[in-house]
């Protein structure tokens, strides 16, 4: 494999126009990827999801260059209908459209970053392998007081004409003082057998606000990791929201830095698994200053023999005093096979805190089937209902009206 | 056994010593020093070469590093894998020669005088020892056919029953400190209760003559025959000098139908001095195995002694309807670190675990707790129920919970709750109010915050334990 990487990472840099500055870090995250290679089971972060091991069993080989040349045809039918948005399309990894026409232009600043955080971190080589091999980076940087009026969706496809690629994207979102945005980042996979690397930055300035909903529920064979790194500062709020259905093997990582004085950072998610699909929420939320708040609520429904992991961390800095952090997961087994793993951690160092967690894991209620079949409800139904109930306690957290009913639609959840 | 004792102690008065000296293997770790010990010991052939054949297994196996308590390497030819009992010459000769901190430690903990001398290897006149408790004690054991001696023993006279349950629960081929401690173990405790019968006291090696050197690398085996209860206590709440700085010993526990296990224990090593010096490092190997129907085994721990513990005593339900309770309180304070826990493997259908785990840290100590939950296919309506709270005192320790939570059937529930907090300042004013100090009002709370854990100490072990709680934080407030 690593005679595959070296050429297809020479062919990528020659046949790509990057400024000196990118060529040289690109170079280094190569290294660092060709000396960490694929995680695997032996690093504590991904102990229940070999990566390594599921992209040999179900992809094989993989090819690393991807031709960002090519222009890629869109489709307008896939748009979202029901409300007014701004657009970012992405197509195999490549940036197609930036639209933001309900926006005042003055009032945001769209360009492309010439040098990129390094994100270097010997437990994550993937994080390497994305900026070795991820086209021009573009920053979107919300200015001082100002707030979209309308949400961003991002539509993330990717077509017929990529298999067993590896593709990696990274985009860069900034934040200015007391500015706010409302993100829908929806995966569209049209393709099969893909190894699929997202990273998403998020940097929030004081009393700023971020919601960012992440939607993927459409059924793929595409082996998928999403990085969300969001850094906050002073007072600023982020609000994640995790829909996750669709590839056969996704693992969501979101980390936050909770850097200023009454940040705080609400993460949520939901796995809806069927066949054998194995997906994985991994959620860590650093408390770095004081007076900062974090909870996370994680619900899994686990049919046929898929799996699902958890792992929260929640950690407190000794400077962090004050911190109220708060973690559960829940998860309902409905088949034999199914399988639910959890590692809810603390690591704390300051002593006036409230953190704690909960993770339980079981089958439907009998008692309450019973009770629903009791008022005439047939067993399916039933069970439908309360599966729609537990996993609508995690919808319901989205703070968004609009969006909510967006979603509860296209989750089919009422 | 008895009269053995009192034949050394003879020995002592006329001037023995010098014999003694020469059962030292030389030092370091290898093959002839594993047959040295074996030899030593008249061991049958059968277990020599088990020992060799862990040895075999311990060259491939690499030591662990995955914990948070980090300890600089350590030099195993650098150490004695077998010494005979030090001659009375060496150990101090009376109370006055020990440190006073010591002495005003037992004095809290209500120690008498005698027993204060024991444990520190102070020769203790034969009259003393020979009229003690223990005596008495062994005879109604006897009676009952409980067989309760040194493993050492119980190889000569009961090999059948260790060379079947030996390494049952801890194979060879373990982790590197169980593996090392099956290749060089010396010593420990063996237990067999027969088929339906109750043990009419606590078992504790305390009783046990000749007990007082089991070295570093002890080995304890217990087997519960069926429809049998044993409840025994290892340790005891009084601070133990101890020249050895790692412990690798290894706790068998095999519960056959109907039986029930109920294991104590109270660690209170040397935790090294106020800067970090020194201190044991306490790495216990301890497996319990739920082997029949309706099996019960328990296991309740007090840690707070040792520079770092890290232990996770732990339960495989195999049987059907078996239950695994795990209750625990760990107090780290100054530079102490302990990484402790448990580990709930369930197998068999309608099995039952609980887990209660309480920390405690002050000063500028170090906690995790750390667990595994695992719920097999095959069990069937099974459930977990596991609580872990820890309590932080001052912002220079840290309080950690690292739970493994694994369930692969539908039938079967997991519950996990942890809390993280302080001493509440409203909870302290109102003791403060009601005339106690603060080191006396931070004592009741912590007991309450324990309260769960210490009931399940049996009763006289309890009280003490209660006062230890106490004295393990004190100088952490204020």
């Amino acid at each position: 494999m690593e005679q595959k990487l070296k050429t297809d990472f020479d062919k990528f840099i020659s046949t790509s126009n990057f400024s000196n500055q990118e060529i040289k870090l690109k170079k280094e995250a190569f290294d660092n990827f060709l000396k960490n290679g694929f995680p695997n089971r032996k690093l504590e972060n991904w102990k229940f999801s070999d990566i390594n091991q599921i992209i040999q069993k179900n992809i094989g080989e993989l090819a690393f260059y991807n031709d960002y040349n090519v222009e890629n045809e869109i489709n307008d039918d896939i748009f979202i209908k029901e409300i007014e948005h701004n657009k970012i399309v992405i197509v195999n990894g490549k940036v197609e459209r930036l639209i933001f026409e309900y926006e005042e232009k003055d009032k945001i600043n769209l360009s492309t970053l010439d040098n990129f955080n390094q994100n270097s971190n010997d437990d994550n080589s993937l994080l390497s392998l994305n900026n070795s091999f991820s086209n021009k980076i573009h920053n979107i940087l919300v200015k001082k007081n100002y707030s979209f009026k309308k949400p961003l969706i991002i539509y993330q496809i990717t077509n017929e004409k990529v298999s067993n690629t590896n593709i990696n994207f990274q985009l860069n979102f900034e934040l200015e003082e007391n500015s706010s945005i409302k993100i829908i980042n929806l995966s569209d996979d049209n393709s099969e057998k893909n190894f699929i690397n997202n990273l998403f930055n998020f940097n929030l300035g004081k009393n700023s606000i971020l919601k960012n909903y992440k939607i993927d529920k459409k059924s793929n064979t595409n082996i998928k990791y999403d990085y969300s790194s969001i850094i906050q500062k002073e007072n600023s709020i982020s609000e994640t929201f995790i829909f996750s259905s669709g590839p056969h093997y996704i693992k969501n990582e979101v980390n936050c830095n909770l850097e200023g004085k009454y940040s705080s950072a609400f993460i949520n998610g939901i796995h809806l698994l069927s066949k054998n699909k194995h997906h994985e929420i991994r959620t860590r939320t650093n408390h770095l200053y004081e007076n900062t708040k974090s909870y996370q609520l994680i619900k899994s429904v686990i049919n046929d023999s898929s799996k699902s992991v958890y792992q929260g961390k929640i950690y407190v800095d000794s400077k962090a005093q004050k911190t109220d952090g708060y973690q559960l997961s829940k998860a309902l087994l409905l088949n034999e096979q199914a399988e639910f793993n959890a590692k809810p951690e603390l690591e704390i160092y300051a002593d006036d805190v409230k953190c704690s967690h909960g993770s339980a894991s079981g089958s439907l209620d009998d008692n309450s089937i019973f009770y629903l079949m009791s008022r005439g409800l047939n067993q399916t139904t039933a069970k439908e209902l309360l599966i729609n109930g537990f996993l609508l306690d995690v919808v319901e957290k989205i703070t968004d009206d609009e969006i909510k009913k967006l979603l509860k639609n296209m989750i089919g959840l009422n | 056994m008895r009269d053995k004792q009192i034949e050394n102690l003879k020995d002592y008065k006329y001037g023995f010593s010098t014999d003694i000296e020469s059962f030292k293997a030389p030092k370091g770790l290898n093959e002839e020093v594993i047959r040295f010990i074996s030899n030593i010991k008249k061991e049958p052939d059968w277990l020599l070469q088990w020992r060799l054949k862990a040895f075999e297994r311990l060259k491939v196996l690499e030591e662990p590093d995955w914990q948070k308590p980090k300890y600089p390497k350590i030099d195993y030819q650098d150490l004695y894998y077998y010494s005979a009992p030090k001659s009375f010459k060496e150990k101090p000769k009376n109370l006055e020669d020990l440190d006073p901190k010591l002495l005003e430690t037992y004095k809290k903990l209500g120690i008498p005088l005698q027993e204060q001398k024991r444990l520190n290897g102070i020769a203790v006149d034969a009259v003393f020892d020979s009229v003690s408790v223990a005596t008495t004690f062994k005879d109604t054991l006897t009676e009952k056919g409980i067989i309760f001696c040194s493993i050492s023993e119980a190889i000569q006279k009961h090999p059948d029953l260790v060379r079947k349950y030996l390494g049952s629960v801890i194979p060879i081929t373990d982790h590197f400190f169980a593996t090392l401690n099956s290749a060089v173990f010396t010593d420990g405790s063996f237990v067999y209760i027969p088929p339906n019968v109750k043990c009419p006291m606590e078992l504790s090696t305390y009783f046990r003559i000749n007990a007082s050197d089991t070295g570093q690398f002890e080995r304890t085996l217990i087997i519960a025959d069926k429809g049998s209860y044993v409840s025994y206590l290892e340790g005891c709440t009084a601070p133990m000098r101890d020249e050895n700085q790692l412990h690798a010993a290894n706790v068998e526990l095999i519960a056959l139908d109907d039986a029930e296990i109920k294991y104590s224990t109270v660690q209170n090593w040397y935790p090294g001095d106020k800067d970090g010096k020194g201190g044991i490092y306490n790495f216990v190997t301890k497996r319990g195995l739920c082997k029949g129907k309706n099996s019960k085994i328990s296991w309740t721990q007090v840690e707070t002694g040792s520079a770092i513990t890290w232990k996770y005593p732990s339960c495989i339900l195999k049987g059907d309807n078996s239950i695994g309770e795990f209750y625990s309180i760990a107090i780290t304070n100054n530079h102490q670190k302990a990484d402790t826990g448990t580990k709930m493997i369930h197998l068999g259908k309608n099995t039952k675990s609980k887990i209660i785990s309480k920390g405690i840290s002050a000063g500028k100590s170090d906690m995790t707790y750390r667990g595994l939950v695992d719920i097999s296919k095959n069990a069937a309506n099974s459930t977990n129920f596991t609580q872990c709270d820890s309590l932080l005192m001052g912002n220079k320790c840290g309080a950690h919970t690292v739970p493994y939570i694994k369930n692969k059937n539908l039938n079967s529930s997991i519950a996990h709750e942890a809390t993280t907090s302080k001493i509440s300042e409203d909870q302290l004013h109102y003791c403060q109010q009601r005339g106690l100090n603060q080191e006396e009002a931070v004592g009741l709370i912590v007991n309450g915050f324990c309260k769960e854990v210490l009931q399940q100490l049996p009763m006289e072990f309890a009280v003490e334990a209660q006062k230890l709680v106490g004295i393990s934080l004190e100088g952490s407030v204020g």
